[in-house]
């Protein structure tokens, strides 16, 4: 636990299948089913929902994380952050063009997970513009 | 020994050419085990996480919910097989096929009726064979379960778990029959009780949440939203755990049969030769003693004229 080193957060974003990001970090930003969610050092013990949106780590060497996340939870104690999703994307790794294609057709189709399919991409899409 | 030294000769050569293939199998079930092993290590943090989640929600609130709720006289069980797509891996698939047999007997026992539903061909294959009716198979990607499947049969799962009794398609429990991956060398079938859930349970094979308090969380939006977003996630990822599993035991089992193959055609190979080797002996003092025979006819025959 990095409850007494130094002055940082340990932070996890974790996918079902992998880790996709871990190590320290100054802040965490997250969107949770309540609003926006920002996260530092010493911040309460805390568990919430998160949305498909988009979350911000600023890591400790000074360069900003930024992933997409298709909901899942925030889970803050001891300056220990776990962001678990099914799916967790970072923004380099993020086929733009295929987010795209993937919101249009979401748009044009009627299916019943059509919205989620467009927030999902949309997050996608912002997440990558973003870093 | 009444076949000819050629067709000894075809035998070796055919033996030779099975063991080549057999031993080429073994190899890629040798390496894919890695592989396997490392997928289950990377979903390990997952499940981790979640379970460390979904104990600290039990922990502190006691929020009865609909997936860790008893029924009080359950009369149907889903039971859910995780076999192997393909065969040549011993005998995995029956071993685990037999598991699940028990379970059903155990089940039936206990007045309740049962919903099949088979991740893997070979399972499906079983159950069609026998005439036996399944709900739903899951096939095509035994040796590299994705997270999507285990996604899929979750949701079906835990959708017929909620259903209310008498409705149909609905089930009061539902069990996991799966192969645990132990080591290289030991795999067995176990059966677990996935719903309704007990949280507190320990999890094996799993690493444990460290054993120290777990701080006073603020659950946002509130407790019972939280297990409600928690739990289905927290059943997904069992099954993908057991899946990996499963997978990994697929390609032990599949490296030990084919090892096991490999040796039975050395040792086939080695007996030919030597049945050969006689034949061939046989052959060549038949033949001295045809000469030696026919020599000696033939000074028989010239002394007499003489």
């Amino acid at each position: 636990m990095a409850a007494s080193e130094g002055d940082a957060l340990q932070v996890e974003l974790v996918a079902a299948d992998r880790t996709v990001w871990s190590g320290q970090a100054t802040m965490v930003i997250a969107r949770t089913v309540e609003g926006d969610v920002g996260v530092l050092k010493d911040h309460a013990p805390l568990l919430s929902l998160l949305t498909d949106a988009v979350v911000e780590i600023s890591a400790e060497e000074g360069d900003v994380v930024v992933a997409a996340v298709d909901g899942g939870f925030l889970s803050v104690a001891n300056n220990r952050v776990s962001i678990l999703s099914e799916r967790a994307i970072l923004a380099t790794d993020i086929d733009v063009s295929a987010a795209q294609s993937e919101l249009e057709e979401a748009r044009s189709s009627d299916a019943d997970d059509a919205e989620a399919r467009i927030r999902r991409a949309e997050s996608r899409i912002r997440a990558a513009e973003r870093s | 020994m009444a076949l000819s030294l050629r067709e000894y000769r075809a035998r070796i050569k055919s033996t030779e050419s099975m063991k080549k293939i057999t031993r080429a199998m073994e190899l890629i079930a040798a390496s894919r085990i890695i592989k396997a092993q490392q997928r289950a290590q990377a979903a390990a943090p997952y499940a981790r996480e979640l379970t460390r989640a979904v104990s600290a929600v039990a922990t502190f609130s006691n929020v009865d919910h609909p997936l860790t709720r008893e029924e009080e006289s359950p009369k149907r069980a889903a039971v859910l097989i995780v076999t192997s797509d393909r065969g040549l891996a011993g005998a995995y698939s029956s071993s685990v096929l037999k598991e699940a047999e028990r379970l059903a007997e155990k089940l039936r026992d206990e007045g309740k009726e049962i919903d099949w539903f088979i991740a893997g061909r070979k399972g499906e294959a079983y159950f069609k064979f026998r005439q036996r009716p399944i709900i739903q198979a899951w096939t095509g990607a035994s040796d590299q379960p994705s997270y999507d499947t285990a996604a899929d049969i979750g949701r079906v799962l835990i959708e017929a778990f909620l259903k209310e009794q008498g409705e149909d398609g609905d089930v009061d429990e539902v069990h996991v029959v799966y192969t645990r991956f132990r080591s290289m060398l030991v795999q067995e079938p176990t059966a677990v009780r996935l719903l309704p859930l007990e949280v507190v349970e320990a999890e094996e094979g799993v690493e444990q949440p460290q054993a120290d308090l777990l701080p006073l969380y603020e659950f946002e939006p509130s407790p019972a939203e939280v297990l409600d977003g928690l739990l289905p996630q927290y059943v997904q990822s069992r099954i993908f755990f057991a899946l990996l599993q499963a997978a990994a035991s697929e390609l032990a089992a599949r490296q030990k049969a084919m090892k096991s193959a490999t040796d039975n055609a050395d040792e086939l190979i080695k007996k030919y030769t030597r049945i050969a080797n006689q034949a061939r002996q046989a052959g060549i003092t038949q033949e001295i003693s045809e000469i030696v025979g026919g020599v000696n006819a033939l000074a028989d025959a010239n002394s007499g004229n003489d």
